[in-house]
């Protein structure tokens, strides 16, 4: 192909792309309000915070670039950072997939009760992520001396001779953050699962019944899933990110830092950084770290959804 | 072919529907337990707060945790209590709406058009439900101080116009549960685009906008406020009931009435939203 040739047909592209966001002008006006709020708050703060892990900052005086350095450290020069690593990827690994499918399953389960009692159900199944901060009672219940709930009554039953240190104890630490953190994972997922059920029209469940099927496990595999494929694929990122953003209640039943960092999170490690060592750079070089783990799971999981039900 | 029995649904054994209920039953006690205790705390007059062994349910009910917080918040300083209120329930009030309204517009055009971009744009707001808050709080407020907006409501409810949360929501929703002739059909009928989307869009995706409003009043209402505004009149209520709960041990009292308080709101616009979900879907049956 000729010079002259290329350039006519990369003149001929652009006035298509031209044309094409022409065509499509209502679009972008109905996009622009959010796409500028979008932009300032979300999208320049994650870059300007990318930037700043190439630098030494310690918020006081101006950023010093520095290149690799902090990625560099990270992994040759931290010791608590392979920790809280580890201990991030138990989490993540137990609570981000039973929490989603428990999610799932609890959505389902309510919405096959009759549609009077549905509002309360999903009330009390949603109550620990409505009611905020209340997931601190379980630092009551699990409180090391005798007062707190569980050990007194295992001691009154006889399973324990003495109270356990459940949440300074580096044996039982990791376990308490999960059921915990399981225990709050009814939460944006589970919701948007409950009101994608009731758009499945309900003549698809007639056509179904017509069509030979016999149970509510095959209406579940056959029609329910398929039709809430998009709704799955949020609740996935929900999940994702949650579960790997574990942070406040380690911190706040576990202690900051916590015995022998056997709590400590990524995040953990990077609010360490950011708040108490003024290391801002080295913070948002971990951010950075965490957020492209997190968003190759996340490709890896909406390619296995798009195969759903297929 | 059997005849579909009225009132019940098809494909449902009588021993799978007992199976459900217990189930939920198990379960629900595990996941209701702080609501349940929430409740209770609030109304333990101090001695049963601290009672051993402990025990969940109140036995002597007092409003007295109540009008110790009220007493409390009136006399912390030149700041009146109401004043507080009024914030937060301005800044949730406009910032949720301004959210439902903004975001579902963005989210109509992503889900049914493709244009230059659209697939970019939407990629950079699922990825941004990704990255750790926490690193860019500080560029956030440097935005913010840059624009003039510290000191002022703006600071809380214009980022809340665009949760990438309820965008992402919204964007699945209308994907899944529109179909696109429907679209089209009002577009031969002479229906502009706005049209389409007041009229025909807003409506079928109604259980997705209450649930948009549950997070977005949920987040709103516990947002305290402290990271943008330092004027004080200017706080909100979060704020004003973290300074108690901040008192110590004679505080618990007032503290577990506070986090009662604080719940009332969202229980409320909740239940409101969940029970309006659950009716509509009863209408939304759309024939192809």
């Amino acid at each position: 192909m000729s010079i002259a040739n290329w350039k006519a047909s990369k003149k001929r592209q652009a006035h298509f792309l031209w044309k094409d966001i022409k065509d499509h002008s209502t679009c972008y006006l109905f996009l622009l309000p959010y796409a500028i709020v979008f932009t300032l708050f979300f999208i320049a703060p994650v870059i300007v915070s990318i930037c700043y892990s190439f630098t030494y900052f310690n918020v006081l005086q101006p950023a010093r670039f520095i290149g690799f350095q902090n990625y560099i450290n990270l992994i040759l020069a931290d010791d608590i950072f392979l920790t809280a690593v580890k201990n991030t990827f138990l989490i993540a690994a137990i609570t981000g997939p039973i929490g989603y499918i428990m999610a799932f399953i609890f959505a389902w389960l309510i919405h096959e009760l009759p549609r009077s009692i549905r509002a309360i159900a999903v009330l009390v199944f949603y109550a620990p992520t409505i009611s905020g901060q209340v997931y601190l009672i379980w630092s009551i219940i699990f409180s090391g001396d005798a007062y707190g709930y569980f050990n007194s009554y295992m001691v009154e039953w006889g399973f324990l001779d003495n109270p356990v240190l459940w949440l300074t104890d580096p044996r039982y630490m990791l376990v308490i953050v999960i059921v915990v953190q399981l225990w709050l994972s009814l939460g944006a997922g589970f919701l948007s699962f409950i009101a994608g059920l009731n758009t499945i029209p309900a003549d698809q469940y007639e056509a179904g019944y017509v069509d030979g099927i016999r149970n509510r496990w095959q209406e579940l595999w056959y029609i329910t899933l398929p039709n809430m494929k998009s709704m799955l694929m949020f609740g996935a990122v929900m999940a994702i990110s949650q579960s790997f953003n574990t942070a406040d209640v380690s911190m706040n039943l576990c202690g900051f830092p916590s015995t022998d960092y056997a709590a400590h999170t990524v995040v953990t490690h990077l609010i360490d950084y950011g708040s108490y060592r003024f290391e801002m750079g080295y913070a948002s070089a971990v951010a950075t770290v965490l957020f492209a783990v997190m968003y190759l799971c996340n490709k890896f999981i909406q390619r296995f959804l798009m195969r759903l039900g297929t | 072919m059997k005849k579909i029995k009225s009132g019940r649904q098809p494909n449902r054994s009588r021993a799978g529907d007992v199976g459900v209920a217990i189930v939920l039953c198990i379960f629900g006690a595990f996941f209701a337990f702080p609501l349940v205790y929430a409740i209770n705390a609030a109304f333990k007059p101090l001695n049963e707060l601290f009672i051993y062994p402990p025990k969940l349910f109140v036995r002597q009910p007092t409003t007295d945790n109540f009008s110790d917080l009220f007493l409390l918040l009136n006399k912390q300083g030149v700041v009146t209590f109401t004043r507080y209120m009024f914030n937060s329930i301005f800044v949730t009030t406009v910032g949720t709406v301004g959210h439902i309204m903004i975001a579902s517009a963005a989210a109509y055009v992503l889900a049914k058009y493709r244009f230059p971009g659209s697939r970019t744009f939407f990629a950079a707001v699922t990825v941004a439900l990704m990255f750790t808050g926490y690193v860019t709080q500080i560029p956030g407020y440097l935005i913010m101080a840059k624009l003039g907006l510290t000191n002022t409501y703006l600071s809380l409810i214009i980022p809340a116009f665009a949760m990438p949360m309820g965008l992402f929501l919204m964007k699945q929703f209308i994907e899944s549960s529109i179909p696109d002739v429907l679209i089209e059909a009002a577009k031969i009928d002479g229906a502009k685009e706005l049209k389409v989307y007041i009229s025909i869009v807003l409506p079928l995706v109604k259980p997705a906008i209450l649930t948009l409003m549950i997070f977005s009043i949920q987040a709103l209402w516990n947002n305290a406020g402290t990271t943008y505004i330092y004027r004080d009149e200017l706080k909100m209520l979060p704020f004003a009931l973290q300074t108690i709960g901040a008192g110590g041990v004679a505080r618990t009292g007032a503290a577990s009435a506070a986090t009662l308080f604080m719940m009332i709101l969202p229980l409320l616009c909740f239940i409101l939203a969940q029970s309006n979900i659950v009716e509509t879907m009863a209408s939304s049956g759309i024939k192809e």
